[in-house]
């Protein structure tokens, strides 16, 4: 595999092959509480996402420094560091949104799809790769809550990114409750696994 | 082989009795069961009643078909079950709901409470009342508006236990018995129900333990708080109201959700009554049938379980 072919694998794979909702499950916390509208769900996964990238950064380039013995404490504090840097910019700059998305962001910290990605990839891959791997995730992340927050707004509010599509909505309100959230992710799921079904028995 | 054949033996491993109930027969007989009750609903709420029970019922077929299409599984709807939930989610739903509204719930009951389980026989919960239950959830305003029988004009009404839960009137036990009162198009009429219950019971289509057993966990339940203060209602009050004669003869008898030994239908149905009682005395809600045969539904398992008769010889 060539080099920009294997890039590109890293960066797609955190779309679909491994997406860390929709396929590893990882994350369901912030995807099953935020995803209440479009807008949360794109709020809360750039956040993830800004923290993934820049804490891959810097644990890969400690990769060598960094003890095996204490390596979870040394990424929870490189983690924790970002988080806080995005919880106080958030804070600042967009309060409502802060409010909304309550203590779900400064829960970043303890989201195992970083941690997870720094244990599998960041410390044993140049900073190149990880920087792909991340933002691969991250965009699957970002994709995932915004499709599922898409879905539970339309339905649950009748809007969509708060523009209002239809007058005299009848409301679902279960869509916008904890209860639609699962609903809605396990029929994302389901629809991942017979799609990537289908594409394993089209390539035999 | 060649030689069992020859003298017509047959070899298969056990079971080797067989009844001659077949899934079929029973949920056929189910809805045959439940005619009186969907009659009284036609008399009732006419034209309503009618559009509900044939948009219900269409819904739960032509999801399940699709459903199955989508799978390549056998289309079974010849089995009556697809029929039974349908026409089931109409007798729990208020007359008054739109019928996208309970189109919406059929599919639901059909898609999520029993063919993502695998279909017939797999589902943890009954199917009709996770229909109700997301329709409950989704649109609550829509759900508990209610209309007088005999009146095709949208003024809204209380249930007799909203009537005992918000403003501590009664309404007189001869009305309910014979179902004169709001409520979801099925649930109102006991003596149709009850009709409907002794011919499957005595035919031996259902268990009567479960049923039994909850108006055995109600009638303990509300007798001592009868004793206690008589504004909480008499046993005769809470049996005949609501939707308990409804849920525990068609829905806490459903052999998939409920379990398997005798002992084990009577912690279940006891459960169910008591939960009943709890919810309609001290929850936010009146009435509390659907969500405690869900509850118990989910319990079926672990009961199935603390339930396993001894093996013979050990």
């Amino acid at each position: 595999m060539s080099d920009e072919s294997s890039l590109r694998f890293e960066f797609i794979k955190g779309i679909w092959h491994e997406n860390p909702v929709l396929r590893q499950l990882l994350g369901m916390c912030p995807t099953l509480a935020v995803t209440t509208t479009a807008l949360n769900g794109f709020t809360m996964g750039v956040a993830t996402s800004f923290v993934l990238f820049s804490s891959s950064i810097v644990v890969s380039l400690l990769r060598k420094v960094i003890p095996q013995q204490i390596r979870i404490p040394v990424y929870t504090i490189i983690i924790a560091t970002f988080v806080t840097i995005a919880d106080l910019f958030l804070a600042a700059e967009f309060p409502e949104l802060s409010k909304a998305l309550g203590p779900y962001v400064p829960l970043i910290v303890v989201n195992c799809i970083i941690l997870g990605r720094q244990e599998i990839f960041s410390s044993k891959n140049p900073v190149y790769k990880s920087v792909v791997d991340a933002l691969g995730m991250g965009s699957g992340f970002i994709l995932t809550l915004v499709i599922l927050g898409s879905v539970r707004e339309i339905l649950g509010t009748g809007s969509f990114f708060n523009i209002i599509l239809f007058d005299n909505f009848q409301k679902w309100v279960i869509m916008a409750l904890p209860a639609g959230a699962f609903i809605s992710l396990g029929f994302f799921v389901a629809l991942v696994n017979f799609v990537s079904k289908k594409q394993a028995t089209g390539y035999k | 082989m060649e030689n069992n054949s020859k003298n017509n033996l047959l070899i298969s491993s056990s079971p080797h009795i067989f009844s001659n109930l077949s899934v079929q027969k029973i949920m056929w007989n189910v809805a045959i069961a439940l005619l009186p009750a969907v009659l009284v609903s036609l008399w009732l709420f006419r034209i309503k009643a009618l559009m509900l029970i044939i948009v219900c019922v269409l819904t739960s077929i032509i999801a399940e078909v699709l459903f199955l299409k989508l799978r390549k599984k056998t289309i079974s709807i010849s089995d009556g079950s697809a029929v039974v939930t349908g026409l089931l989610l109409a007798m729990v739903l208020p007359p008054s709901i739109p019928l996208s509204l309970a189109a919406l719930g059929a599919v639901v009951s059909i898609v999520i409470g029993k063919q993502v389980y695998g279909g017939i026989g797999q589902n943890i919960f009954n199917p009709a009342l996770v229909g109700r239950a997301f329709l409950m959830a989704a649109f609550p305003a829509m759900m508990t508006k209610w209309i007088n029988p005999f009146s095709l004009d949208a003024v809204t009404t209380a249930t007799p236990l909203g009537l005992f839960k918000f403003s501590h009137t009664f309404v007189s036990l001869k009305e309910l018995f014979i179902g004169t009162v709001p409520g979801s198009l099925g649930e109102t009429s006991v003596l149709a129900l009850v009709i409907g219950g002794i011919y499957l019971f005595s035919k031996g289509y259902a268990d009567w333990r479960p049923s039994v057993a909850i108006f055995v966990g109600i009638t303990l339940f509300s007798s001592i708080l009868y004793i206690i203060d008589s504004g909480f209602g008499s046993p005769l009050f809470h049996l005949l109201s609501g939707g308990v004669v409804l849920g525990s003869l068609f829905m806490a008898t459903d052999p998939v959700t409920s379990p398997v030994t005798s002992k084990g239908k009577w912690i279940f149905g006891i459960g169910i009554g008591i939960i009943i009682m709890v919810i309609r005395i001290w929850g936010g809600l009146p009435e509390g049938v659907m969500y405690s045969i869900l509850l118990m539904n989910a319990f079926t398992p672990s009961i199935n379980k603390i339930c396993r008769p001894k093996r013979f010889g050990t």
